[in-house]
């Protein structure tokens, strides 16, 4: 279990003054001068050695993906792009850094603009986050007035900070989506390659970070390298926020360390699953994306990304979703397919015919009303839209099915025979009147 | 560009890293299924038709979208190996090919695209066998409102979005676009407008699909019932290459033909949809007037006619005007016959432009009446200068590469005329015509933009050419020719070679009229003298082989003779008429703007007792007592081609060569400049020839899309 003193957003939960005299009281801004004065080669370097791995849900290596931007500028600027658009079902944990705590994205905007030797960086905020973009605007507003950043900052680095705002479209959370949005154009993924770092934002050379992942770098200089990946396990190192919702007596964000067991996350922070652990059905680990994993598997379980992947799921966004016995899996995950359905973009051909495709079938099979065959065209469906499409939103829409199928067949299988018995049943009482 | 070694399908290739997969492929000789994927319209990668196998890759890939400079090398070393056939690519697009069917209608049987549609041609390759597993209801999507020429089907749309891509891009109209998300996804005009542009045809050829077809055309007949015929478009000067399908003795439609050097694969809304004005309206037998009726006779009957009337007149009260569609054949046949009575009277300058001549009446060499820089030149390029000339009326074709052009290098264009829409940026030089005297004389900012460029251009419309002034326009052009370095070294411009003159003609039969000479060389009258002859009893006898522009209501009492092939103005006023053939209905030779010599070719006869119009000619001189020395086309074509020897260069543009200040020095005239604010050529797009004011299909365009406009703008 993560210490006190080892917790990087220490007003996850805004008990205290979420504005530039409170975070300097929580460290924050503390002498960010001297982490510039590191130069970024060190800075990228250090990110490098902590092992941090993107917060947004593909898990790649934060350091890295921060030296593949050009080591100095040419004639094309560089910007620093923040996704806020966060919209994966069941995350809540950007919004509550950008309420609470958002001098440390402010600060990381900064640090991490500098290590990529941009000048400017946007936040694209989620546009159902009204609140979230106000205290974030007033973060910045506030780093602005005390020339933390901006022209001429007492960093020495100059450096603008905007916060933009979407429309609400889940798809603009995809990085080259949200790049296309924030040009002004409809929010559609592109084609990669090429990839942002050398063909992004206006045609510039951009990074695409989530806010997690930003928030968190300005603490991992100033502590180092080491004492991020001391917390976790070899390859999955640090602290992580984990958004526990649903069938648990106390839902919550919380900063944890990573590879902690599922359980221990459920039981001490969540106050146990609604009815005891014994009345869990299913976890969906990661946010909506990832397959869900069945009881057996989450009573061992660690949290991380390699645990996860080695069950067939994924860490994502960390956003649990816990399901008692009184769910009705098939409707959960037939709620996701209607979610991607909806989010589609309809670009590209695979997602945009195979998303309705699966969430009309997925609507029969929550009444029954299918053959038992029809899994198997399900479960090939899902496949011919994994991997076949321009984004991940395909492979995002294809997971939940699959992990029902593969964990949940039976219950499909006796769903589908209850209604037919039950409409064979209808038939014979129609054929006796 | 380096080139990276692939091995694809087994056969090891080395490809060029600046091209894509798909290409490579190719090149390799493997056959690449696609929807979404085309030429010349930016990669949008959507369709996942074109997926192959990268072994080793975690997916497989969209060929069309992936570049070969990104196919890194195996691990160790050797080259990456692509597989077009195998099962894993073939499973992953019949996957795509299954997506693509579930909401597509299958309606093929009543489906204007069938027998020529990618999608039902593909489905033979790439759909499953004969199951279908989607027990879903399937979409159904509103149609659009397109305008007059593009009829929509929605719910058999794909999606490809190439449509979307040609308006934004090529049409540079942004009319087109996708709403909704997901499989709610449609491609609209956004506000059930019409798509404004003069290529909006083109999206119909684009569609792999049946959701945007033709609206002439609709339900009138299925491709493989339909000849085709490889012709040459004369609706603008451009000579756009075109293929003319028949069924029976009907023009059905037109579509364009690929030459990279004219049109690319596209041509105007006024080539493709002008064809139904071929069944109306025509002359289809000879009429004599009498008593101020016109009354249908014999060839003899109005050979005879018109045979009396030359014997009553002279030479110098005689003449011959030559129209807008004419082919060289009977150019040459009615000079030759005019040359035969010793008539000087003669024009082809219907619009009275003032090229061709010099000062003193001598007929200057070609490169002063061509489009020298080349429609491909203009892709090279660097700053242009637009004079009372309209390419998106004069040629739409061309005005799509200026636009390419200017998306390629950002070329700089100006403009003297009123302000229209050109689709690429402008700057506006006003209406004034001092400002080209001030561009000659260096005293403009632009006169600086000219001579900085590398390959400048002046472009010269008709609607400068044509004013009283048009002689000292023409020479101060040719001054600014001169002095910023248009008349660049002789050769081609990818040799190195430049010229940046330019005349922009509107009339398909022009250049190939002044080649020939159709020009009152020698103290002949031009077409304004003849007309005022006319009116004053000095001229009393003119033939008008298809001109209908000209002022026909002040030919006084004159004897005119109308050769053509619609009854429009010119037949109107005619006092025999001899129905000719239009251009689908006679091989003939047209010379582009370019001066590029190109065949049309006979799709269909010419209806009722016309016939084709050189042969007309030659039986009219044999009743007239000079007979012309020709018996067949070929006689005829040789005798062109020893009046002008490359009319035997087909297909070819001709290569700049002529450096010498003398040939540039002659051009024009000086003089005074008028005061009159300079227009552009053309008023209305659509109406601009006989064939276009007989079609229904054009009268419709006009309505809509150039006085529907004028409303709006107005309202």
């Amino acid at each position: 279990m993560l210490a006190d003193k080892d917790r990087i957003f220490t007003n996850l939960y805004g008990f205290q003054d979420p504005g530039l005299e409170g975070a300097r009281k929580r460290g924050q801004w503390d002498n960010t001068k001297a982490i510039l004065e590191l130069g970024p080669e060190t800075i990228v370097d250090i990110m490098k050695k902590s092992g941090l791995r993107g917060r947004g849900g593909a898990g790649f290596p934060t350091g890295l993906k921060w030296s593949f931007m050009p080591k100095e500028i040419k004639e094309r600027p560089h910007y620093l792009v923040v996704n806020a658009d966060e919209s994966e079902p069941g995350t809540c944990k950007d919004r509550d850094i950008m309420r609470n705590d958002p001098h440390t994205l402010v600060e990381g905007c900064l640090v991490a603009s500098f290590a990529m030797r941009a000048h400017a960086c946007y936040i694209y905020v989620r546009g159902e986050f009204i609140r979230e973009r106000e205290a974030l605007q007033r973060a910045v507003d506030e780093a602005y007035a005390a020339k933390l950043i901006g022209k001429n900052n007492i960093h020495g680095w100059d450096f603008d900070l905007y916060v933009h705002h979407g429309a609400g479209a889940y798809i603009c959370g995809e990085e080259t989506a949200l790049l296309e949005s924030l040009e002004g154009k409809k929010g559609q993924p592109r084609l990669k390659p090429p990839f942002p770092a050398n063909v992004g934002l206006y045609g510039c050379p951009t990074t695409v970070n989530n806010v997690e992942s930003i928030a968190v770098a300005p603490t991992i200089i100033r502590r180092g390298a080491g004492w991020f990946a001391g917390i976790g396990r070899p390859n999955n190192t640090g602290t992580k926020v984990f958004c526990i919702s649903g069938h648990v007596n106390k839902p919550c964000n919380v900063e944890e360390e990573m590879g902690i067991p599922l359980r221990e996350l459920i039981d001490r922070h969540c106050g146990g699953v609604r009815g005891g652990w014994d009345n869990l059905l299913a976890v969906i680990p990661g946010g909506a994306s990832v397959p869900l994993l069945p009881k057996s598997i989450c009573d061992e379980v660690l949290m991380d990304f390699d645990s996860l992947k080695n069950v067939q799921s994924g860490l994502g966004t960390a956003a649990v979703i816990v399901m008692d016995k009184s769910t009705d899996v098939i409707k959960a995950i037939q709620r996701l397919a209607y979610f991607y359905k909806h989010e589609s973009c309809g670009q590209c051909t695979p997602c945009r015919e195979g998303t309705g495709w699966m969430w009309r079938v997925m609507t029969r099979m929550v009444k029954g009303d299918a053959k038992v065959s029809e899994i198997d065209l399900l479960q090939e469906v899902s496949k011919e839209i994994e991997g076949h499409t321009i984004c991940a939103l395909g492979d995002a829409a294809a997971w939940p099915i699959q992990g029902l199928i593969r964990h949940f067949r039976p219950e499909i299988e006796k769903r589908i025979a209850d209604y037919s018995l039950s409409a064979s049943g209808s038939v014979v009482a129609d054929a006796a009147e | 560009m380096a080139n990276r070694k692939l091995i694809i399908d087994g056969k090891e290739i080395e490809a060029d890293e600046s091209i894509t997969l798909l290409q490579a492929c190719e090149q390799a000789g493997a056959e690449i299924p696609r929807f979404c994927y085309h030429e010349r319209l930016s990669v949008a990668g959507n369709c996942r038709m074109c997926l192959v196998e990268w072994v080793g890759a975690p997916k497989p890939q969209a060929s069309c979208a992936l570049q070969v400079k990104d196919i890194f090398p195996n691990k160790d070393g050797t080259p990456a190996k692509i597989n077009t056939t195998s099962p894993y690519a073939r499973k992953a697009r019949e996957g795509v090919m299954e997506f693509l069917l579930i909401n597509h209608p299958l309606d093929c049987p009543i489906c204007d695209q069938g027998g020529e549609c990618d999608l039902q041609d593909q489905a033979m390759g790439y759909g499953r066998a004969a199951f279908h597993r989607f027990n879903e209801n399937k979409r159904a999507v509103e149609d659009k409102y397109m305008g007059p020429l593009v009829k929509t089907i929605m719910t058999r749309c794909i999606q490809c979005t190439r449509c979307v891509r040609f308006a934004t891009e090529v049409a540079g109209v942004p009319d087109l676009g996708a709403t909704g998300r997901g499989e709610d996804m449609e491609i609209t005009t956004y506000l059930e407008k019409a798509f404004a542009s003069e290529l909006s045809g083109n999206v119909v050829d684009l569609c792999p699909v049946g959701a945007l077809t033709s609206k002439p055309y609709a339900f009138n007949a299925r491709p493989w019932e339909l000849r085709k015929t490889e012709s040459v478009d004369v609706m603008d000067a451009q000579g756009c290459n075109i293929r003319v399908d028949t069924r029976g003795s009907q023009v059905m439609r037109v579509l364009p033909r690929l030459n990279e050097e004219v049109n690319e694969e596209w041509i105007s809304d006024k080539a493709r949809h002008a064809c139904d004005g071929l069944s109306r309206q025509r002359l289809d037998r000879p009429y004599v007037r009498v008593n101020g009726k016109l009354k249908p006779v014999s060839w003899q009957e109005a050979f005879a006619a018109i045979a009396a009337r030359v014997k009553t007149s002279t030479p110098n009260k005689m003449a011959a005007i030559v129209g807008d569609l004419a082919a060289a054949e009977e150019i040459k046949a009615l000079k030759d016959l005019m040359g035969a009575l010793r008539v000087t009277n003669l024009d082809c300058r219907q619009d009275g432009a003032k090229i061709g001549l010099g000062a003193s009446g001598e007929k200057l060499p070609r490169q002063t009446y061509l489009f020298n820089s080349t429609i491909l030149g203009v892709e090279a390029a660097d700053a242009i200068l637009l004079v009372g000339a309209n390419p998106r009326w004069d040629a739409p074709v061309l005005n799509a590469r200026i636009r390419k052009a200017w998306l390629a290098s950002g070329v700089k264009i100006a403009s003297i005329g009123p302000t229209v829409d050109l689709t690429y940026p402008v700057q506006q030089l006003g209406t004034d015509i001092g400002v080209l005297e001030q561009i000659a004389n260096g005293g403009h900012d632009f006169a600086k933009v000219l001579t900085d460029a590398k390959r400048p251009m002046i472009v010269l419309g008709s609607g400068v050419l044509t004013r009283k002034d048009g002689a000292a326009i023409l020479k101060l052009a040719a001054k600014i020719a001169a002095d910023t370095g248009m008349i660049g070294p002789a050769g081609t411009h990818a040799e190195g070679g430049w010229n940046g003159f330019n005349i922009l003609h509107t009339a398909a039969s022009r250049v190939a009229a002044l080649d020939l000479g159709f020009l009152p060389v020698g103290g002949g009258r031009d077409v304004a003298k003849i007309v005022e002859g006319a009116q004053k009893g000095e001229i009393d006898f003119i033939y008008l082989l298809g001109a209908d522009e000209i002022d026909l209501a002040h030919l006084g009492r004159a004897f005119v003779v109308y050769q053509g092939s619609h009854g429009d103005a010119g037949a109107h006023h005619a006092d025999v008429i001899l129905p000719g053939a239009a251009y689908t209905e006679k091989d003939g030779l047209y010379v582009n703007f370019e001066g590029r010599v190109q065949r049309g070719r006979r799709a269909t006869f010419p209806p009722g007792e016309a016939k084709e119009d050189w042969a007309i000619l030659r039986a009219l001189s044999e009743v007239l007592g000079v007979k012309l020395p020709y018996d067949d086309r070929a006689a005829l074509v040789a005798a062109i081609e020893k009046d002008a020897t490359h009319f035997a260069d087909l297909n070819a543009a001709p290569v700049h060569a002529d450096t010498s200040a003398a040939t540039w020095g002659a051009v024009g005239d000086s003089g005074v400049l008028d005061n009159m604010p300079v227009s552009h050529a053309i008023a209305d797009y659509y109406l601009t020839n006989p064939v276009a004011r007989a079609s229904e299909t054009m009268a419709k365009c006009s309505q809509e899309l150039v006085h529907g406009a004028k409303q709006m703008a107005a309202e």
